[in-house]
Parts: C-alpha cells; structure tokens; sequence
C-alpha cells in the first residue's frame, strides 16, 4: 500500500468537483490523514491467493430483453429540476 | 407532513390484507411518491419523488400505508443522525442522547411509539445501531434479499433495506411484505420467500450460537459485557448450544469498509451535481463552477470527507493499494463467517461496544465515530443478514439506557435468526420496556 503523505486534500476537491472553504480544507488533511494511516493496516493481511470480492453474491452479468416499457415523461423527468425550459435542462454556457 | 392524507388512506385500508391500515415510518432515503425525499441533506430539499421505491409498493400491496418520513445521517452517512441538515433527533430514552444512526429517526419514532414500525437502510449497521441504542428491534437482510430500488444509493455493494420494530414478529411481518425478487434491481436475489412469521415459536434445542472471540475486545462497556454474557446464559438455557467461534480477519472490518463504502459513495453521488434535480448555486460562471459550488453549498462536512476519501482511493496510482487491496480483504472477511457458520447456526456480540452517547460528544473526531461500528459492520461485508434486539439496560447519570443484543446469520438464513430472536426476546421483558417519552404521552 503506497504512503499516504502525498494526500493532498485541495487536489482531490477539484477532482471530486467540491470546492472547500481553507477551515474545511486544513480540518480533511488532518482527518483524513488520520483515516489514510489507520486503513495502512491492510497491509498486513496476506492477499497473495485471493480474488478481489466487488459484492458478497455470486451473481454477474444480469440481462433483460431489451424492450422497451413504460418510464418517466419528460415532465416528470423535469419536475425536479432547479432550472428548464421547453422540455429541456439548462445549464450554464458549454461552448462559445 | 399531511395528516389528513394517510387518515383518508387509513379509512380506505383493507384490514384482510396481512399489515392492513398499519402505518409504516419511512427512513427519508427510500422514495414515496409525491414525498419529499431529503436524505437528511440540503442538496435535495424542496426535491419530491416520482415514484415508489419497490418496498413502497410491496408495503402498500400488503395493505400497509407508509406514513410519515424520519429523519437521517446525511445520505445515510454517520451513527448518531446528528449530521442530518433538517432536524435534530434525540433518544426517547434520554433525551441528551443520540438515537443511533444512520436510521435513527426511524428507530427513535418505533422506540417512542409514534410508528407501529418503520423501514430503515443498513450499509453499515445503520439500522441495527440505532435500534440497538434505541431499544427496538432492527433487522439487515441478507444483500439482495430485498430490492434496493427507490433507495437512494450510498454504498451499492453494501446498501440493503429493513424494518425497526417493536417486536420479532412485527420484523417478521413487514420482512413478509418487503422480502423478495425484482427485476429492478440487479442485485436483487431470485430465491423464494418463506413466511418469515409462520416459522417463529420453535425452540432452541439443536441450535448452535458463535461466540466470536475477536469481538470480545477492550473498550466494551462493563454494563454492556454483563448484559451480553446474560444473554448468551439466557440463550443456553432456551436449549441453545454456545460455541466459541474465529473470526480471524475482523481487525480489518473497519478499514475495508471506510475505503469500499467511500469509494461507492464517491461515484453514486456524482449524479449531485445542481442541473437535474437538487440544490443548484446561484449564477455559476461555467460548469465547473455551477458542480464545485453546488457541492460545496449542498453537502455537509461528512459528506464531503466521505467523497473526497472515496475518490482518493479510487484515483490514479492508489487504486490497487486501497481500493482492490480492500477489496481482497473484503473475500478474507467473508470467508471468515463462511468457515464459522459450519460450525454455528448463528453468531452472537453487542450490536454497539457502547450505549447510546450525548449529543456532541463524538462529532469532532471522526475515526472515533467509524470505530463504534465495528461489530455490525463486518455483516454488511460479507453480505449476510442480522438482528439487534434489547437485552438489557444500562444506568447512566440516573437514565436507564438500551442494550442491543446482535445475532448474525448465514446468506438467506433470515428465518432462522428471526426464530432464534423470537425465542429470547419471548423469555425476557426488555421488549416490553417503553422509554420516559411513551409513558409521559400515555399520562396525559
């Protein structure tokens, strides 16, 4: 397991897309710190003959035909969202 | 919420149906239709479902009418619901004290009989923790048992749904109406459901209990200790067997799950991002100003430190040393209750190492908060299902304060250990216990 003194909490913000108050920023180095070094204890279990579990079932691939079946309107897709017009999301200018 | 609404509903109820007219409290995570559905955050407030959540459904199908949403740990994120951004919730028991979390509206409202039950999400031991410091009942299905559909994720790989009741039997009901297959949800287990409350009232002869000895740990509460060895005699002398188990890999519980549980939630709650529904900051400059404010303003602080660890370890350069490293780990731990359960029917600790705590007094140190899960969040790990039930009390500062009693049991082995549960909690009196706030509304 790889040292974790180079956590640094400002660059993984920006890839989480959450920006940080500078308090919360200097309060999650130090936490997650803290959390980064206990979970180093991992290191001590020996996982050389086991498979990587992603869920506790031995279920994979689930298929379903592939037809098409009743869903949202547009409308109801809608009815949540802060901002829309004419059936559509807006969002703030993408391209210029 | 409306009162009037679930009254005409309850007028409408058909009482042949199995749960017919009983209100159902609903964890503010699972969507109602037409309902808030908060999930304890800023980011979805003034948010309303468009549909039911498959348990919904299956609760109205059974005749029940789901009634009233509790409140939450933010995104089910925490073990005291003090990090809900709407309201605070205290224990019925000691009003100075938290609930228990993630589900501890839900088990606060069954504890104070302000529900006949109400269906709460375990990822952790969100459902069982909170019942345990709450004195009621709180069951975790086996992974897959029951739909996750219309819960709103967390962590997908160890979400699952289940009720907060009174009693053993009320769990079993609701498990009869909720329990079963659906397409919905792809990791929803094709297995028949038994009648999980036709089965309760045998006795314990034949059965054998595991004593996990790497759970008998420093740092349990001396009250708590003696309560759980009463328990265990109680058990015996039902005619149960004790056998002391191993559990080889339960040092690492913990750490598996800050990293697995962080690194789902971290890609789940993505989709928060202020454009199709939710909180939204006010004139972004650009996308990546609208998503980093939004999430800024939106979340509060477990949150975020729960998406900023979960994304740590899934970025570059960390993921095999974190995030599949733990995911080894994971097999290990789930191969440990493996090998147990072919010596024991079930396993038997403390739901919590401690009582419920005071209002404040853990949330400025967050790993001291992770560790209180230790013995509930292995069960969430390997996929399998759990009880916590009251078995006693605690005296503290003149309060008297629930003990939860937790019985693990093997993949789909539900019925058993709703059968195991029913047998003590029938030759005890804890479950007749009602907290000061039940009495005092009784009085007047």
């Amino acid at each position: 397991m790889a040292a974790n003194l180079d956590f640094d909490v400002g660059y993984v913000a920006r890839l989480a897309r959450i920006n940080l108050s500078e308090g919360e920023a200097k309060a999650f180095q130090k936490q997650l710190s803290d959390v980064l070094k206990y979970v180093e204890k991992l290191r001590q279990a020996d996982v050389s003959h086991v498979e990587a579990a992603a869920h506790a079932l031995p279920i994979f691939n689930v298929f379903r035909e592939d037809k098409s079946q009743e869903w949202f309107t547009a409308e109801q897709a809608l009815s949540n969202a802060p901002r829309k017009t004419n059936g559509l999301f807006i969002v703030p200018k993408v391209v210029e | 919420m409306d009162g009037k609404f679930p009254a005409k509903e309850a007028e409408k109820a058909n009482v042949d149906l199995p749960l017919g007219g009983v209100p159902v409290a609903i964890k503010d995570i699972i969507n109602v239709m037409g309902q808030p559905c908060t999930c304890g955050s800023k980011i979805l407030r003034g948010y309303r479902s468009t549909y039911d959540a498959t348990v919904i459904q299956k609760l109205r199908a059974a005749g029940a009418i789901p009634f009233g949403k509790t409140n939450l740990d933010e995104l089910a994120m925490g073990s005291s619901t003090e990090n809900s951004a709407m309201k605070l919730t205290r224990n019925p028991w000691d009003l100075s004290r938290v609930p228990g979390g993630s589900s501890g509206g839900s088990a606060a409202a069954v504890a104070a009989n302000a529900a006949f039950g109400a269906l709460g999400s375990d990822t952790g031991g969100s459902i069982r923790q909170p019942a345990a410091l709450s004195g009621v009942v709180g069951f975790k299905p086996t992974y897959g048992r029951v739909s996750r559909f219309g819960l709103v994720a967390f962590a997908s790989s160890l979400d699952q749904i289940g009720p907060l009741t009174k009693t053993v039997r009320d769990a079993a009901l609701i498990m009869n109406a909720i329990a079963g297959h659906d397409a919905q949800d792809s990791t929803s287990l094709n297995e028949p459901v038994p009648d999980y409350a036709a089965t309760l009232g045998t006795d314990l002869r034949g059965v054998r209990l595991g004593l996990p000895r790497e759970y008998m740990i420093e740092g349990i509460d001396p009250q708590l200790k003696a309560a759980i060895s009463a328990a265990v005699k109680q058990l015996n002398s039902l005619g149960a067997e004790i056998i002391d188990v191993s559990l080889p890999h339960t040092d690492y519980a913990v750490a598996v799950y800050y990293i697995l549980a962080t690194a789902e939630a971290s890609a789940n709650l993505a989709r928060f991002d202020g454009v199709r529904y939710g909180y939204r900051a006010e004139n972004p400059r650009d996308m990546l100003d609208l998503y980093g404010r939004t999430r800024e303003e939106g979340f509060g602080q477990e949150v975020k430190r729960r998406i900023i660890l979960g994304t740590y370890v899934l970025s570059s350069g960390y993921y095999d040393a974190y995030y599949l490293s733990a995911q080894k780990v994971r097999e290990l731990i789930r191969q440990d209750f493996v090998n147990a359960f072919e010596k024991v029917d079930a396993l038997i600790s403390p739901t919590s190492p401690v009582p419920a705590f005071k209002l404040g007094e853990r949330t400025a140190d967050p790993l001291q908060m992770y560790l209180a899960d230790i013995f509930t969040i292995a069960a969430n790990l390997a996929g399998i299902c759990g009880i916590s039930m009251p078995c006693g009390f605690a005296e503290m500062d003149g309060q008297r304060l629930p003990i939860g009693l937790q019985l693990l049991g093997k993949p789909l082995d539900e019925a058993r250990i709703l059968q195991i549960a029913h047998a003590y909690e029938q030759s005890t009196d804890w479950h007749k216990a009602r907290p000061p706030v039940d009495e005092t509304a009784k009085k007047t």
